[in-house]
């Protein structure tokens, strides 16, 4: 199978500052990826290239085989790592507007959800609390028929009810010929989904193995050899 | 099942013990359809491909079967079962000579603990 999302020799500076190195790595349909990487590491950077958010430096990074564009971002859901979406904006209101951009948007699977979680299509997000919100987001971007899924930071500052939806969410709508990369630092929280982690350190991926893998060759979890990698 | 995973094995192994244990003891009868990958997954909280492994290995086992059009079920071959409770109990029984021969027991001393064990209960 080809790869869903492949950079090779990809690079970004920010000035003189390099948040990318001769990034090199492939990504296979029917997986869910855990980015891995301290603060700084490169991860958003990574994902904003991979949506088109910010253009190479150097070498290039490809979707589907093609180059992010109008193209990739009808097969590519986004979640950002911040709320994008306006406080004045009902959740129907929401509803349209994805309808309207995205043809593989599903609005029944999305209404299920949101009924799933008694959120009143009425209400705006202005008026929610950060947790629902950030559900709300989710619903929204797990909710289009998509090839990749980038979730940036996904479970970052919410309670563990609203982490394991988070993460329910994920299991429930995972498609085998669709990929979801998870960006985050709580390897924890995460590790029992995924298929594979990328470690990500300085702009520079330290490995991409299977969580199987690691578990079996190094007799612990991800997130403590996590720990023994990234020591300080 | 329980949703609690050992850090220091594979997820799947430990997902094929589980349905060894639940299979041997008949927590899942003999012919029980089992609920699909994807539901299984959110069940327990884990990645549908880790249970996917789990279910090809207990396959390969032979403790469960695919139907082409209707889904996974558990065996109905009851002499496979009891191999299964066999192999399981074995274990157990090795672990627990392993300790007790660590504490300095003979073999025979552990089996007259056992013999006085079995007259307390009766």
């Amino acid at each position: 199978m080809s790869a869903i999302l492949e950079c090779r020799n990809l690079s970004k500076s920010f000035g003189g500052v390099k948040a990318l190195d001769g990034v090199n790595l492939s990504i296979e349909p029917g997986r869910v990826v855990g980015l891995l990487g301290p603060n700084g590491s490169g991860k958003t950077t990574l994902i904003k290239l991979a949506n088109g958010l910010l253009t190479p430096s150097d070498g290039e990074l490809l979707i589907a085989g093609m180059k992010p564009g109008a193209d990739t971002k009808a097969i590519v859901s986004y979640l950002p790592d911040r709320t994008y979406l306006p406080d004045w904006m009902s959740v129907r209101q929401m509803l349209d507007f994805f309808e309207d951009f995205y043809a593989d948007f599903q609005r029944e699977k999305a209404v299920e959800m949101l009924g799933r979680l008694s959120i009143d299509e009425r209400m705006h997000l202005g008026q929610m609390s950060k947790g629902t919100r950030e559900k709300v987001q989710l619903i929204l971007v797990m909710s289009r028929e998509a090839g990749l899924y980038l979730l940036d930071e996904p479970i970052g500052g919410v309670d563990p009810a609203t982490r394991d939806f988070i993460l329910d969410t994920i299991i429930r709508n995972y498609n085998p010929s669709a990929s979801v990369i998870i960006s985050t630092h709580l390897i924890a929280d995460v590790e029992a989904v995924l298929d594979e982690v990328i470690f990500i350190n300085g702009g520079r991926i330290v490995l991409q193995k299977s969580v199987d893998e690691i578990r079996e060759a190094q007799g612990k979890s991800v997130d403590a050899y996590f720990r023994e990698v990234f020591k300080c | 099942m329980n949703r609690e995973f050992r850090s220091d094995l594979p997820i799947y192994t430990q997902l094929v013990g589980q349905f060894e244990q639940d299979i041997a003891s008949g927590a899942m009868p003999p012919g029980e359809r089992l609920p699909s990958v994807r539901d299984l997954a959110a069940e327990l909280g884990v990645n549908p491909n880790t249970v996917q492994r789990a279910l090809q290995e207990l396959e390969r086992e032979g403790l469960v079967f695919t139907q082409r059009t209707s889904g996974r079920f558990v065996t109905e071959d009851t002499a496979a079962i009891a191999r299964c409770k066999k192999t399981l109990g074995g274990r157990h029984i090795r672990e627990f000579l392993a300790a007790m021969t660590l504490l300095g027991y003979q073999r025979r001393e552990i089996i007259d603990l056992l013999q006085e064990e079995k007259e307390e209960e009766s």
